[in-house]
């Protein structure tokens, strides 16, 4: 391999070694230069004469970042030998080092995760500073892989099959004190300063104790802790783990169950070379896989290019909000207020009594508590937040915010009024955003003194949990008002993107698709139950009847009405005219408004549980029934129409936004990677088929956009 | 070549735990205590015994390592005598049979002893592990789920309801009752004893004669919990159509857990000849098949309609059909698809009253048939089970 050596070693008179791997680049990561310049570290180790020991240290600000991402997302079919070739290489110059007769430190002085931390359990013993931000863990469950560098087998190895599944399944990331308790690292020192000294003092305590310098899979009678996959227990408890990884991931994300497929053959099942080796070929299998293609594309490399927040102004300085006012402390409100209170930010949370403000409090106390019962927050913290939201009545109280964010009722009249009437006691300079999910943020600004100031944040419910906000400028917005939206945004650590100022902006638009053609279906007389599974098996969080439940039935109407009434949209465009005439025999004719009326297309029982509404029979043709194929593409197909068809008319500006809202906005099957990267793995010439093929079912509404086709012509991802 | 049905004898069956009344009989002693009841009705020669085959579906611990070898040497037979231990899961039985209808009835055997053994409560159901059940990279790709979540789905594809299944429970043990005080099974079950000779158990023990629907109804499902951790969203991905699985099978409306053994004399034209055997019935035709493995109980009907279609034979040309109730949707199922009546249909009760010690319950059943048809006077039964992965095995006798 040529070019620096990545790994210094340095051979002190005391006998011991330390590695410190400084790589070149933003941060060190296992590649191929990474594991040429280690296996020639550890064939100088196995060549030392009076070797006492080994510590495995970090040069760089991590200690080590895990795989070489760029490398895997490039990986073609066809490199598969080459990947198993690197990870027999990288393995057995690990368990070389594991056979070392002396003992092995790794001095964790910055976060470990995925390969960095699979390189710290090949040691003996693993030292980490206790500091803020520092993490540990295998996260690579959350990118559709699995850990391939014998992190599945050395953790159930070393934890037991049971304790080691939240970190390998779930890919958690602990911090030091965290990860001690769980038993992922053995000690943490304070001081960073004082790393080096502690695993060198470590190495002197065990001093003549081989049994230290000995993996515990490599003592004679090592037992895991909760034994072996084969005990009658753990074999009884198998089905039952997969199963629930199934009600997770619906058998759609396939990294998971090889997880639990390796930690099963790690368990006793297997010894610990061929468990490396079995791992290895479960890790390869992965890597062209298109849910790994686009679980990477969307949460490593969309979600940095949306975070990096590109539709930025640039040229304006940043101008944090120090007071916000939010009127409205309902649903929203409460949740919006709540995320910037728990910024740092003071918040004005005004409604038009003190007592519905005051609710608006209690949630947000709601909120805290159930942070501090789990442990997420601590007492004085949560009170330091709660303590920065003042509850208000008093339209007067908004004087002097940053910004306001205005999250009331969706009707254009309400709206109106709640600005008439607050933004005169407003600065010149503050903002004002609308909380609207649908409404047009240009005529909503006509009234508005200051239009340059007023801009659109549509959050997403529950604000507290949901990452996502859409930014919508209007006509007059100013670029002082989008940049200062963005900063706003990014400070109360949520992720923006822009969207055009159209009817439904882009993450109502989209959704409403999925969820008009799953009515449209029912119309037609095909099986409602279904269609409501097959929903939930294309891989969104819910069904689609249950989502229309959730909306209530008699939003999606008016909201359609409000469009048409405005000029947005004409009645005879609705490409499922068939939903909206269901729709409104269902809430107006039959009174099935929805959950929250009492009952929509589902009954809801006294048990909590749901049953399809019996009267739902009138429209059911038995005689008509459609492939279950084309029921699922149906709604997804349309949902990923929809979304090309936003790309093409500008409504966001680049696939990475979609991708991003879909997935955190509206319910994107994550292993699609979102809405648009769907395209890229699926094939834009199949894809194109295949729209061809609805379309000649289905009606037009099913046409591919012409920025698939083009992409089809080329054979290029859209990016 | 014909293959005739000398003898079908059968042990008592009784609860598989350690409450139940043969859990102090290894597997080996109840298997070989049948094989010696069976030499010593016949005063068989068993040097001119050319197999023994037996079904066992848990085949490891007490039960493991040739279990049918084992128990032709502990019933003392002629050390010429070889055994083959078989599993196919709760068919593995009636496979035996089959296989040694096939071994005669190709001429590569004349006189050969089929059945099965199970010891239920010595070793507990799926603890031989498996794919199936262990192995999880199987249990995600295949989808594969326990069978009663399986049987659950047949009832609410079916619209049957908790006290559809609970009624054909309830007629089980009314028809099981009844058949035992009539002394129906008097000719097949052979008492276990001890090598004092003392009786262990005479008769069958599992059954509940004097359940009611109230008790009945009274039972928690069994399968309830497991769905919902994730099993139901695993089968519902193939039966998209099933929004809420009704988990309505039971302890009470499903088959019981028991231990018992069976054994079956087969054997050739030229056995009975030279062994002076009396056919009671013969072996017309046997079929086995796989289905959906997934909801993996709805073999029975199909394997019993290949079966027919191998005889030449109508389902109006059968005098009496077996269905192993597993589960009560599974008998129910298996009525609906052949379109027979319950007059008909498990006319002595079945598994749910009696229970079913897995690999030996097709063999059993050969006894249990064969009795009532000469009982009845009826020539034709067929005997049905479901299986595990899928299958559906059926046997056609004839008596004679």
């Amino acid at each position: 391999m040529n070019g620096k050596d990545c790994i210094d070693y340095a051979h002190a008179p005391d006998g011991i070694v330390t590695l410190t791997v400084a790589m070149e680049g933003p941060a060190n990561v296992i590649n191929e230069a990474f594991i040429e310049n280690f296996r020639n570290a550890v064939d100088r180790l196995e060549n030392e004469k009076d070797l006492r020991g080994v510590i495995l240290a970090s040069g760089r600000e991590h200690f080590a970042l895990g795989g070489d991402i760029d490398m895997l997302f490039a990986l073609k079919p066809g490199d598969e030998a080459h990947v198993m070739d690197l990870l027999s290489r990288l393995k057995d110059a690990k368990r070389r080092l594991e056979r070392l007769p002396v003992p092995v430190v790794a001095a964790i002085g910055g976060t470990a995760l995925g390969g960095g931390y699979e390189l710290a359990l090949a040691c003996n013993r693993r030292i980490a500073v206790d500091r803020p931000g520092l993490r540990i863990g295998l996260p690579e469950v959350g990118l559709g892989l699995i850990p391939g560098g014998g992190g599945v087998v050395r953790l159930t190895q070393m934890l037991g099959l049971e304790a080691a599944m939240p970190f390998l399944l779930e890919g958690r990331q602990l911090t030091p004190a965290q990860a001690l308790k769980a038993g992922l690292i053995d000690e943490t020192v304070s001081d960073a300063g004082a790393l080096l000294a502690r695993a060198r003092a470590w190495i002197e305590e065990v001093a003549g104790d081989a049994q230290a310098a000995l993996q515990p899979w490599d003592r004679k009678g090592y037992r895991i802790p909760g034994g072996s996959a084969n005990s009658p227990a753990n074999a009884a408890r198998i089905a039952v783990g997969a199963a629930m990884l199934y009600k997770k991931t619906l058998g759609l994300q396939p990294a998971p169950g090889h997880i639990l497929d390796v930690m099963t053959e790690a368990a006793g099942r297997l010894d610990v070379d061929s468990a490396l080796r079995y791992e290895s070929r479960r890790f390869v299998s992965l890597v062209n896989r298109p849910e790994t293609k686009n679980m990477i594309s969307a949460l490593h490399y969309d979600m940095r290019k949306v975070a990096r927040g590109e539709g930025r102004p640039e040229g304006i300085a940043p101008a944090p909000v120090e007071r916000l006012g939010v009127i409205g402390a309902g649903m929203m409100g409460h949740g919006i207020a709540w995320a910037a209170a728990r910024a740092g930010i003071r918040v004005v949370l005004s409604d038009r009594t003190s007592e519905e403000a005051e609710r608006g409090l209690a949630a947000c106390r709601a909120l805290a508590e159930k942070r501090v019962s789990r442990g997420r927050l601590s007492r004085s913290e949560a009170e330091a937040i709660i303590a920065r939201i003042r509850p208000s009545a008093d339209t007067g109280d908004l004087a002097g915010c940053d910004m306001v964010i205005e999250a009331v009722f969706e009707k254009l009249d309400v709206k109106d009024a709640v600005l008439a009437r607050h933004e005169p006691v407003l600065d010149k300079g503050a903002v004002w955003a609308s909380n609207t999910s649908t409404l047009p943020i240009t005529r909503l600004a006509r009234n508005a003194r200051r239009p340059e100031n007023f801009i659109g944040l549509h959050f997403f419910s529950p604000v507290d949990r949901m990452r996502l906000v859409e930014i919508i400028t209007g006509e007059k917005t100013s670029e002082d008002t989008l940049a200062r939206a963005y900063d706003f945004v990014a400070q109360i650590g949520k992720l923006p993107v822009l969207v055009k100022d159209s009817p439904g902006f882009f993450t109502s638009r989209v959704i409403n698709t999925k969820a008009a053609e799953a009515l449209e279906m029912v119309w037609e007389g095909l099986d409602p139950a279904r269609i409501e599974n097959l929903g939930r098996q294309a891989g969104f969080p819910v069904g689609m009847l249950t989502l229309v439940d959730e909306i209530g039935l008699t939003l999606p109407v008016d909201i359609f009405d409000t469009n048409v009434a405005m000029g947005l949209i004409r009645a005879e465009d609705d490409p499922t005219p068939g939903a909206r005439a269901l729709l409104r025999e269902m809430a107006f004719t039959l009174g099935r408004k929805g959950k929250a009326a009492g009952g929509g297309f589902f009954d809801y029982h006294r048990n909590g549980r749901k049953s399809l509404w019996p009267g739902l029979a009138r429209w059911r043709r038995a005689e008509h029934a459609i492939p279950d194929d084309d029921i699922r593409d149906r709604m997804l197909f349309r949902a990923v129409i929809e979304s090309l068809r936003c790309l093409e008319d500008g409504v966001i500006g680049h696939a990475c936004d979609g991708n991003i809202a879909s997935l955190l906005g509206i319910g994107a099957p994550m292993h699609t990677g979102g809405y648009i990267q769907f395209v890229n793995t699926y094939g834009p010439e199949r894809f194109v088929a295949r729209c061809d093929e609805l379309a000649a079912a289905y009606g037009p509404r099913f046409t591919a956009p012409g920025i698939a086709r083009n992409h089809a012509r080329t054979g290029e991802p859209i990016l | 070549m014909t293959a005739f049905i000398f003898d079908a004898v059968r042990s008592p069956r009784s609860r598989g735990k350690a409450s139940g009344t043969l859990h102090e009989v290894k597997p080996v002693r109840l298997a070989a205590g049948i094989l010696e009841g069976l030499r010593k009705r016949h005063d068989l020669d068993t040097a001119q015994v050319d197999d023994v085959i037996l079904g066992c579906v848990t085949p490891i611990g007490d039960q493991g390592s040739c279990i049918a070898k084992a128990a032709v040497q502990a019933a003392g037979w002629d050390e010429s005598v070889p055994g083959v231990q078989l599993d196919r899961f709760c068919a593995s039985g009636l496979e035996a049979v089959n296989m040694a209808a096939a071994k005669v009835g190709s001429g590569q055997q004349d006189l050969v002893v089929a059945g099965g053994v199970e010891s239920m409560s010595r070793v507990p159901m799926g603890s031989n592990g498996g794919a199936m059940l262990t192995d999880a990279e199987f249990v995600l790709e295949r989808l594969s789920v326990p069978q009663g979540i399986g049987a659950d789905l047949i009832a609410t594809l079916e619209g049957w309801s908790r006290e559809d299944v609970d009624a054909f429970a309830l007629e089980s043990q009314k028809r099981a009752a009844r058949a035992q005080a009539e002394g129906r099974f008097a000719r097949s079950v052979l008492p276990v004893k001890d090598e004092n000779g003392f009786t262990i158990l005479a008769q069958d023990d599992f059954l509940r004669p004097d359940t009611t629907m109230e008790a009945l109804g009274a039972l928690k499902p069994s399968f309830a919990g497991l769905g919902g951790l994730g099993f139901d969203e695993m089968i519902r991905t193939r039966y998209p159509q099933v929004l809420e699985i009704d988990h309505v099978h039971t302890p009470g409306n499903s088959s019981g857990i028991v231990d018992g053994a069976a054994a079956v004399l087969i054997g050739s034209e030229k056995a009975r000849r030279d062994l002076n055997l009396e056919p009671r019935g013969r072996i017309v035709a046997a079929a086995v098949l796989a289905t959906d493995p997934v909801i993996m109980l709805t073999g029975p009907g199909p394997a019993a309609r290949k079966c027919l279609e191998r005889a030449g034979l109508e389902v109006s040309d059968i005098d009496l059909w077996e269905i192993n109730e597993a589960f009560a949707s599974v008998a129910l199922r298996y009525m609906k698809d052949l379109g027979i009546g319950p007059e008909i249909t498990n006319v002595n009760g079945g598994a749910i009253a009696l229970g079913h010690p897995l690999g030996a319950t097709g063999a059993m059943l050969i006894s249990t048939v064969l009795d009532e048809l000469e009982h009845r006077g009826g020539r034709y039964g067929m005997i049905s089970l479901c299986v595990g992965g899928g299958m559906g095995i059926s046997t056609l006798i004839e008596r004679m």
